[in-house]
């Protein structure tokens, strides 16, 4: 099931992320293990793109490398055209906080602020003057204008995951990494979160990295591709296929 | 239970393997070396100190009286097994040819010294040798001092009494010698056997009788609880403690600085343990969770916790005895060298307290959250949903306060001191809350006035977490302060105590009494002191009075039950007169006089004798001297320092007041090493004049001082140790949020720099609101352990405040950035998988 046209965002011709010959492997008890594979892709500016693949696959490796959370062992990642991979930590960290936004599958909120305060920290790190109204506004479209002084644990699992859409969104970036957003969640819980995840993107005209394993979620997007023993192959249709 | 037990035995390793556990065990492991090597080492130097005190006693313990010893008083001193000795003492002349000289002749049982020994020598200046047994029958010891007097030398043969005795020995040392400082002639020691055959003792003679005693402290406790209540008109019983004044309050403030000491050492272990169980918390309640999931029902699941918590706490408990054990034995070495004689062996008890403190601890730490786990589904807890059966801060720290509370009043050993430490604990609580909010506040106030550069920008994070944060915050300032505050009050107290008791006997400290000096030899003593440049030696007078009424209310020892009152209202007082108050004197009340006044009837008084016989300020005071009746009224009470060894008198007049009365003087000097032979020369030209030697016992007090000091520094570096520990505990109290808290500031794009700039910010207010509140704390609490409880006197010291803040501000922050200064290099990817 192809989403709408209206749900869908305005692709560019421009490139955004590149990765070239990116391989990751490591050595764990004696064995060689390659987790990605030579591996080649490029997204353009709004494109939707979901990776799926099983567990363990790499998909989540590879979400990493291509926002500078992890270095590949061999192979480049540019984003808008400009060397990512080859930056150091923090050269990566600068670029992160200019234009990336994440969602995990584990929320990652801190326990000990408030979703207002979670929602604010990465605008903090950048010196926004208006943090607190960005963070508010985020809140408000995620519908937990209510909720904005309660802790995570006060929260259910899809309201946690909301608080983390509005923590990607407030910053606005160019491009969001989401890394299956609806794994904790009940499915009618996880269908809500992905309507409003596809809602603001669109509305945000953003970049979209989706790591899944649930083919219907895939289907949502633009483009899917799948990762399988370190390749990555273009998809048809997924529940045609 | 089997299954219960297998499940926590498995739970308790895994927890261990996964780190959880590790801190916990380690502030607890800490918490009971602390308690069980203070315990063991206090316990040992206690022993020892006590032996030392009864090396002046002769025995741990002496039962004296007026009349001779009661059977029974000795009978059940030997169906205990005690040691036991009777000596009598009394004042007889001595004759050797046609000399005589009045002596202190102490009659002693086979077996004396039951502590302690005495030092015999074959000549007057002879070093002597070192012996343990009473002198034979047929044999007399004597003082160098009677022998210079008579002239006698060993072999003579001289007369007590009826009976004839050789001199067996020259007496050097005896340290059992004890009474009145003044009272004394020179001594002569004699076989209790040889006394009835001198027919000195008859009805009516005053004899002081002494049974001494010794044995193991259980037993010496025993004895000593049992004989107090059943002693007669004429008895009283006496140990270490109030044999001797100088001792005991030498022994009591040593006492309570160890009490103290080990008291710190236990709070700061449990403000550690909380801290620390943060983590280990969090952990078991996943875990219980999940075996909730598979079905474990509330009772198993709170059976394994508490199996769980024993088994940590027993085997916590066994490490710290045994790391305990060998810390206070390397401590005991470490003093040994200091001690004369080695300290004797450590009983069993600390092992026991060491081994409950473990249980009780741990079990006060884990209690809240067993009883908050009790209705709670398996959801909730997975969840960490705790409102569902909200528990309170105050409930949650409410056990480990009861706990913390219960060891400080067993450590202190003294209700005031254990109160005062809690009463300053809760303030010190409330004190950090309410700053640590106004200064955080302050500090965001500040900081939200537009950071322009992006350094302000990333300290204004660090201090926004700590207002976020801020009960946690609260709770680690609280660890800090607490931390900081114990070591800074132990460095504090510890420097007044030594320092006090240093000043207290210089080394220049008077060593010899003269007595007796009539008015016309005044001049002749005074170039003795020029010629032997003898500085100092002040030459006071003395006329005796005996206290008839006061305020018109005749004074009789029959009005008060105390036995120290009654003596002090029979007994003559030796009334002085100055003009200026002593240098050792403090004035409490009242005011000294003008040189105007001389000549008034005015009478300064010393506080603990007004004190006992109820005078008061103002009270007019009836005395008897030599016949006359002298009205003298009150106008000043004094605190005397008894412990310098200067003479001091309980009752001064201005001059003029007593200059009508026949006196005679007291001088209090240093003579120096190598002046004995023009001090003798003296002596001769003035035979009426009574020397008095207490440089050995000065001696002796100067040494139990330096030990104590030694061993005050020693228990300082335990609870420096423990402290050190709490400020440990407390960083990694919040490092696990912290690292998450890093780790997702690096993935929304902060730069390694960012991050270490906001934590350290961070950790810089926390540490200077700590230290600040640490500085004030220590500094109020170290007055009123001084002045009220120690009684010395208290000083500021900024040296100690300014370093202490200085220390704090750098290197809590410095600390705490090491410890995630390695987390900022490992990749974001990896960090998040383990969040």
């Amino acid at each position: 099931m192809q989403q709408s046209p209206a749900m869908q965002t305005k692709i560019s011709q421009t490139n955004i992320i590149q990765a070239q010959n990116l391989t990751y492997e490591f050595i764990s008890h004696d064995n060689h293990i390659q987790v990605l594979r030579d591996l080649n892709l490029s997204i353009l500016q709004g494109e939707q793109i979901a990776i799926i693949g099983s567990s363990g696959s790499g998909k989540s490796t590879l979400l990493s490398l291509l926002a500078g959370l992890d270095i590949p062992s061999r192979g480049s990642v540019q984003i808008q055209n400009n060397a990512f991979s080859s930056l150091d930590e923090d050269g990566r960290a600068a670029v992160r906080a200019k234009s990336m936004g994440f969602i995990f599958q584990s929320f990652q909120l801190l326990p000990s602020l408030t979703a207002l305060e979670n929602v604010m920290l990465p605008l903090q790190l950048k010196s926004h003057p208006n943090a607190k109204e960005l963070s508010l506004e985020a809140l408000t479209k995620v519908g937990l204008s209510a909720r904005v002084e309660h802790y995570p644990k006060q929260l259910s699992g899809g309201e946690q995951q909301r608080v983390a859409i509005a923590r990607a969104f407030a910053t606005q970036p160019t491009i969001l990494f989401a890394d299956e957003p609806t794994g904790n969640l009940d499915k009618a819980t996880g269908q809500i979160i992905i309507e409003l995840l596809f809602k603001m993107n669109i509305e945000a005209g953003t970049t979209l990295v989706l790591v899944t394993h649930d083919a219907h979620l895939a289907n949502r997007c633009q483009r899917q591709l799948k990762l399988e023993n370190g390749v990555l192959t273009e998809q048809a249709d997924l529940v045609a296929a | 239970m089997n299954l219960s037990v297998s499940l926590a035995w498995t739970q308790t390793l895994s927890l261990w393997r996964s780190g959880a556990l590790r801190v916990l065990v380690f502030s607890l492991v800490l918490a009971v070396t602390a308690i069980s090597a203070i315990g063991f080492f206090t316990q040992r130097v206690e022993t020892a100190l006590n032996q030392q005190g009864g090396l002046l006693l002769g025995g741990d313990l002496a039962v004296i009286a007026d009349h001779a010893i009661p059977d029974a008083l000795l009978n059940r001193a030997e169906s205990q097994g005690l040691a036991t000795a009777k000596t009598y003492e009394f004042s007889s002349m001595v004759v050797f040819g046609e000399a005589s000289q009045l002596a202190e002749i102490k009659a002693v049982e086979e077996g004396f010294p039951l502590r302690g020994d005495l030092t015999l020598g074959k000549y007057t200046s002879d070093l002597g040798k070192v012996v343990k047994n009473a002198p034979k029958s047929g044999a007399v010891w004597v003082e160098p001092r009677l022998a210079n007097l008579l002239n006698i030398k060993v072999g003579d043969v001289i007369e007590v009494g009826e009976r004839k005795l050789h001199v067996g020995a020259i007496l050097v040392r005896e340290p059992s010698r004890g009474g009145d400082m003044f009272g004394f002639a020179p001594r002569l020691m004699m076989n209790a056997a040889d006394l009835p055959s001198t027919k000195l003792i008859q009805y009516g003679s005053r004899v002081k009788y002494q049974l001494l005693l010794a044995a193991s402290p259980q037993k010496i406790n025993q004895y000593y609880a049992q004989t107090k209540p059943t002693l007669s008109r004429g008895e009283k019983i006496q140990d270490v403690r109030n044999a001797r004044p100088e001792i005991k309050s030498a022994l009591d403030k040593a006492q309570q600085f160890l009490g103290l000491s080990a008291m710190v050492s236990v709070i700061l272990a449990m403000v550690a343990m909380l801290l620390s169980s943060l983590p280990y918390i969090k952990q078991s309640l996943d875990t219980f969770a999940l075996m909730r999931c598979f079905g474990a029902s509330k009772s198993t699941v709170l059976q394994v916790l508490a199996i769980q918590t024993i088994m940590i706490a027993f085997f916590s408990a066994l490490l710290g005895i045994l790391l305990g054990f060998i810390a206070q034995f390397g401590l005991a070495k470490l003093a040994g060298s200091l001690f004369l004689e080695t300290l004797p062996p450590a009983s069993s008890t600390p092992v026991f307290i060491g081994l409950a403190a473990s249980i009780a601890m741990m079990f006060a730490v884990v209690l809240p959250h067993a009883w908050q786990m009790r209705n709670l589904t398996a959801m909730n807890i997975l969840r960490r949903e705790t409102l569902a059966q909200p528990i309170s801060a105050q409930a949650k720290f409410l056990p480990a306060a009861l706990v913390m509370c219960a060891m400080i009043f067993w450590q202190a050993r003294d209700v005031k001191l254990a109160a005062s430490t809690i009463v300053a604990l809760v303030l010190l609580c409330v004190a950090i809350v309410g700053l640590s909010y106004v200064l955080v506040t302050l500090a965001n106030r500040l900081f939200m006035l537009s950071p322009r550069s992006q350094v302000l920008n990333d300290m204004k994070l660090g201090v926004l977490g700590l207002k976020r944060r801020f009960g946690l915050s609260t709770v680690q300032m609280i660890g800090f302060s607490m931390g900081l505050m114990v070591l800074m009050l132990l460095a504090l107290i510890r420097g007044d105590l030594i320092r006090n008791w240093q000043a207290s006997l210089p080394i220049d400290a008077p060593n010899r009494f003269i007595i007796n000096i009539q008015p016309s030899q005044i001049n002749g003593v005074k170039q003795f002191f020029e010629k032997q440049d003898i500085k100092g030696g002040s030459i006071f007078p003395m006329v005796r009075g005996r206290l008839i009424s006061k305020n018109g209310k005749d004074i009789s020892a029959t009005q008060w039950q105390d036995e120290r009152a009654k003596h002090l209202a029979e007994r003559e007082f030796n009334l002085s007169w100055a003009e200026q108050m002593q240098s050792d004197n403090q004035l409490l009340s009242g005011r000294w006089w003008t040189p105007k006044e001389y000549g008034k009837p005015y009478l300064s008084i010393e506080q603990d004798l007004a004190k006992i016989l109820g005078i008061r300020l103002g009270d007019k005071l009836l005395f008897d001297v030599a016949g006359d009746p002298l009205m003298l009224t009150v106008t000043s009470l004094r605190k005397v320092d008894w412990d310098t060894m200067r003479a001091n008198f309980f009752a001064v007049t201005p001059p003029g007041v007593l200059g009508n009365y026949s006196a005679n003087y007291i001088s209090s000097f240093h003579l120096p090493i190598g002046a004995d032979a023009a001090m003798n020369q003296l002596v001769r030209n003035y035979s009426n004049l009574t020397v008095i030697d207490v440089a050995a016992l000065m001696q002796q007090v100067r040494g139990i001082m330096q030990k104590m000091s030694s061993t005050i520094e020693y228990v300082f570096a335990f609870s420096l140790l423990a402290g050190l520990a709490v400020l440990y505990a407390a960083l990694i109290a919040t490092r696990e949020e912290r690292i998450a808290e890093a780790t997702l500031m690096r993935v929304f794009g902060a730069s390694r720099r960012q991050v270490s700039v906001s934590y350290v910010a961070e950790f810089a207010c926390i540490g200077l609101v700590s230290a600040l509140i640490a500085t004030i704390a220590a500094n109020l609490l170290a007055y009123y352990i001084s002045a009220q409880i120690l009684n010395i006197p208290f000083q500021f010291n900024a040296t100690l405040a300014f370093g202490i803040t200085l220390i704090a501000a750098f290197i809590i922050p410095l600390a705490a950035w090491l410890g995630l200064r390695g987390f900022l290099n490992v990749p974001a990817r990896q960090l998040l998988n383990s969040i």
